[in-house]
C-alpha cells in the first residue's frame, strides 16, 4: 500500500523488513553498529550478563559507576518493589577504580565489549582523578559522567541539580581525558530546568548527555512504620518513570537538536526504544528491565528494528526526533 | 564454580496444595539437568505487561531429569504477596519465564559423617533433596522441621521417604513438639555426634542454628534468603555483611556468592547495618 504510512507527515514510505533496517547510530563523531546499551548500575561490568546474550552484539555496556576509593555500599535494605518499578539506594558499592581498571575493564577489553565508563566523584577534583585513570584507554567507546551524586564541597548537595556544579565537574573530566574519548553527562530530572543543566554541561565540553537518572523516591514500610531503604530515600526506575524521561529527551532534543543524547528510563520494549527515539534521543539504555528479562537488551535491539520497519524507517538515525517535526507540522 | 544459568519458558506440569504451600512442578530444559541443592531459580510474575517488575525467588525443591517431560523441577511457593499470589494461581500448561540454576550448592561433605537438616516453614523445601544426596553419599542425616504451626511445616512426607530420624516442632504445639527447630536441635546433634548441620529459613533462625552448631563444634551451611531484584549479580540488592579468606568482611553478593553461606563467615548481628570495619565503609558517607 504505496503511500500510507504510520509516519504520519513526513515521507510516506512502505514498511520495511527489520532485517534491513540499518540500526546503527551515531554519538557524536562516533559510529555505534547497534543502538541498545545496558543503564549503568543494572548490569555491573556485563560479565554476568553475557550468561543470556552476546553482549558485544549490543550498542555497549555502560559500567556501574565507579569511583576513586572502593565502597562498602549502604547497609541492607537498598531496594523495594514499586508499582512499575523499583526502588534503590546501593550507594555506589564498587571496588575502587584500580581494582575496576584490573579486572573489570581489562575483561570487557578482552572480551572486546563496546564500552562506556560510568565515573562518579565526591568533589570536583575527584571527578578528575577517576577520568584521568581512564586517559590512555584510547579503546573506550565513551566515558559516563554520574553527577547525580552529593557534592561534599557543597553541604551534599548533588552536582547535577545546580548547573554551575555540574559544569564543574564536566570540565573536570574533558580536562582529564584526550579529546579523542566522547565525554557524556548523564542528567537528572530531578531539576526545575533540565535544558539549563544541559547547557552548561555542553558549555563545559560535554558530547553528549545521558538521560534520565533515577528520579529520588520513597517508600514507607507499613509494619515498621519507617522507610523501607536504609538510607530513607532512594532512586525510583522502570517503566513508570519512562513518560518523565521522554519528556526530559524531548526538551533537550527541542533546544540542540544536534546533540546525541542516549535515552534511558524504564526502556521495556522496542516500541519504549521508538519512543525515546523519536522523541529526540540518538541511542537507547536498558535498565531496571534488565532485573525482570536478563535478555532484555537483545530483545529490545531486535524488537526496534521491527518498530523502525514497520514504520518505513530504514535507518534508524532518520527516526531521532521525528515526532518533533511531525508535531510541528501538525501545528 | 556455578553452573552456567539459563533463561527458558517452562511448562507448569502440575500444582499442588500442602498445608500452607503450593508446589509447582515446572518442565524446564537446561535448568533441572544441571541443578543441585541449594540452588534456587527466578521466576518473572505477573505476565508480560506485569506492573511487579522483580523476579521472585525459589529454592529448587527437587529435580527429576528423567520424567517425560524432559526435565522437571519443583518449587515450593507461599502465597503472602500479590506475586506468589499470582503464581500460586497458575494452572497446569500454563507457562513460567525462569532463570536458572543460580547460586552455589550446598557443599557435600567427602567423608560420610553425621549430619543434621534443618528447616523453618518452607525454607525446608530443599532439604529432602539435598538428604537424599548426603545419603548417597554414605552420610547419616537426622531432620528438624518446624515452623508457627502444622500448616505451614513442610516436607513431612518428603523427608519420611528419604530415611533417617524427623523431629518436627511446631510453636504453637499443634504438631511435633511445641517450641522451636533450636530447642532440639542440641539434642539431635549430641546423638549420633553431628559434624554438619545444613540450615534454610528465616534469619533469626539460622543465626540461632550456626550459634548451637559452633557451640557443638559443627560446621553449619546455611542458606539465606535475602531480597533480590536481579537474583543474578547484576544489582547488589541481595549483599550480606561476610568475612572472607583473608578475614576482611565485605557486602557479598547472596545471589552469586550464596545462597549457601558456612554460617563461620557470616555476620548476622551486622545484617542491615554498616559496620565500620566493612571493607570501604570508610568511603562511604554523603551517598
Amino acid at each position: 500500500m504505496v503511500g500510507t504510512s504510520l509516519r504520519g507527515s513526513g515521507p510516506a514510505n512502505a514498511p520495511i523488513d527489520s532485517l534491513l533496517v540499518d540500526s546503527s547510530t551515531q554519538l557524536g563523531s562516533v559510529r555505534i553498529p547497534a543502538p541498545v546499551f545496558t543503564a549503568s548500575g543494572c548490569a555491573a561490568s556485563g560479565q554476568e550478563l553475557d550468561n543470556f546474550f552476546d553482549i558485544a552484539a549490543i550498542g555497549g555496556i555502560v559500567t556501574k559507576s565507579i569511583m576513586l576509593r572502593a565502597r562498602s555500599g549502604r547497609a541492607t535494605p537498598r531496594m523495594a518493589e514499586t508499582p512499575s518499578g523499583m526502588l534503590n539506594g546501593i550507594g555506589l558499592q564498587g571496588p575502587g577504580i584500580d581494582d575496576f581498571l584490573e579486572n573489570d575493564l581489562a575483561w570487557l577489553q578482552a572480551r572486546k565489549v563496546r564500552t562506556v565508563v560510568s565515573i562518579a566523584g565526591n568533589t570536583v577534583e575527584e571527578y578528575g582523578r577517576v577520568a584521568r585513570r581512564l586517559r590512555e584507554l584510547d579503546w573506550l567507546t565513551a566515558v559516563e559522567v554520574n553527577i547525580s551524586c552529593p557534592n561534599v564541597e557543597s553541604r551534599g548537595q548533588v552536582f547535577a541539580c545546580d548547573a554551575a556544579a555540574s559544569a564543574a565537574a564536566i570540565t573536570e573530566v574533558r580536562r582529564a581525558l584526550t579529546s579523542s574519548t566522547p565525554v557524556i553527562a548523564k542528567l537528572t530530572a530531578d531539576v526545575t530546568d533540565i535544558v539549563g543543566i544541559a547547557r552548561s554541561a555542553i558549555d563545559a565540553g560535554a558530547d553528549g548527555v545521558a538521560m534520565i537518572n533515577t528520579l529520588l523516591a520513597m517508600s514507607i514500610d507499613l509494619d515498621q512504620m519507617r522507610p523501607v531503604l536504609s538510607g530513607g530515600t532512594g532512586g525510583l526506575s522502570g517503566p513508570a518513570i519512562r513518560p518523565v524521561a521522554v519528556r526530559a529527551i524531548w526538551q533537550v532534543h527541542a533546544e540542540f537538536p544536534n546533540l546525541p543524547i542516549l535515552g534511558m528510563g524504564g526502556v521495556r520494549s522496542g516500541a519504549d526504544a521508538l519512543e525515546m527515539i523519536l522523541a529526540g534521543a540518538s541511542a537507547v539504555s536498558v535498565g531496571t528491565t534488565i532485573f525482570n528479562d536478563p535478555s532484555a537488551p537483545w530483545r529490545i535491539q531486535r524488537e526496534l528494528r521491527e518498530e523502525l520497519g514497520k514504520r518505513g524507517f530504514g535507518k534508524l538515525t532518520d527516526a531521532i526526533g521525528h515526532a518533533h517535526t511531525v508535531f510541528e507540522a501538525s501545528k | 564454580m556455578n553452573n552456567n544459568p539459563v533463561q527458558t519458558i517452562g511448562k507448569i506440569i502440575g500444582v499442588r496444595k500442602t498445608g500452607f504451600y503450593s508446589v509447582i512442578s515446572i518442565a524446564c530444559a537446561g535448568i533441572a539437568e544441571t541443578a543441585r541443592p541449594g540452588q534456587f531459580v527466578t521466576v518473572a510474575v505477573g505476565g508480560e505487561n506485569s506492573s511487579m517488575l522483580l523476579r521472585r525467588a525459589f529454592s529448587i525443591a527437587s529435580v527429576d531429569d528423567r520424567s517425560s517431560y524432559g526435565g522437571v523441577i519443583d518449587i515450593v511457593v507461599s502465597a503472602e504477596g500479590p506475586g506468589t499470589r499470582w503464581l500460586a494461581s497458575r494452572k497446569r500448561d500454563d507457562s513460567l519465564d525462569l532463570v536458572g540454576p543460580l547460586g552455589k550448592p550446598y557443599p557435600i561433605p567427602k567423608n560420610p559423617v553425621a549430619t543434621v537438616l534443618v528447616g523453618g516453614g518452607y525454607g525446608a523445601a530443599n532439604l529432602p533433596w539435598l538428604g537424599k544426596v548426603l545419603i548417597q553419599r554414605g552420610c547419616r542425616i537426622d531432620s528438624i522441621y518446624g515452623a508457627a504451626t502444622d500448616l505451614k511445616v513442610y516436607g513431612q512426607l518428603e523427608a519420611r521417604r528419604i530415611g533417617g530420624s524427623l523431629t518436627i516442632t511446631t510453636e504453637d504445639g499443634s504438631l511435633g513438639t511445641m517450641g522451636r527447630v533450636t530447642d532440639v536441635l542440641p539434642d539431635v546433634m549430641a546423638k549420633h555426634n553431628a559434624a554438619v548441620v545444613y540450615a534454610c529459613g528465616p534469619m533469626p533462625m539460622l543465626s540461632a542454628v550456626a550459634q548451637i552448631a559452633q557451640d557443638n563444634g559443627a560446621i553449619a551451611q546455611v542458606a539465606v534468603e535475602e531480597a533480590m531484584a536481579c537474583g543474578i549479580g547484576v544489582c547488589m540488592t541481595c549483599v550480606l555483611p561476610i568475612i572472607d579468606e583473608n578475614g576482611i568482611t565485605k557486602m557479598t553478593r547472596s545471589c552469586i556468592s550464596g545462597p549457601v553461606f558456612d554460617a563461620a563467615q557470616v555476620r548476622f548481628a551486622d545484617i542491615n547495618r554498616l559496620p565500620s570495619d566493612v571493607y570501604g565503609a570508610d568511603a562511604m558517607g554523603g551517598h
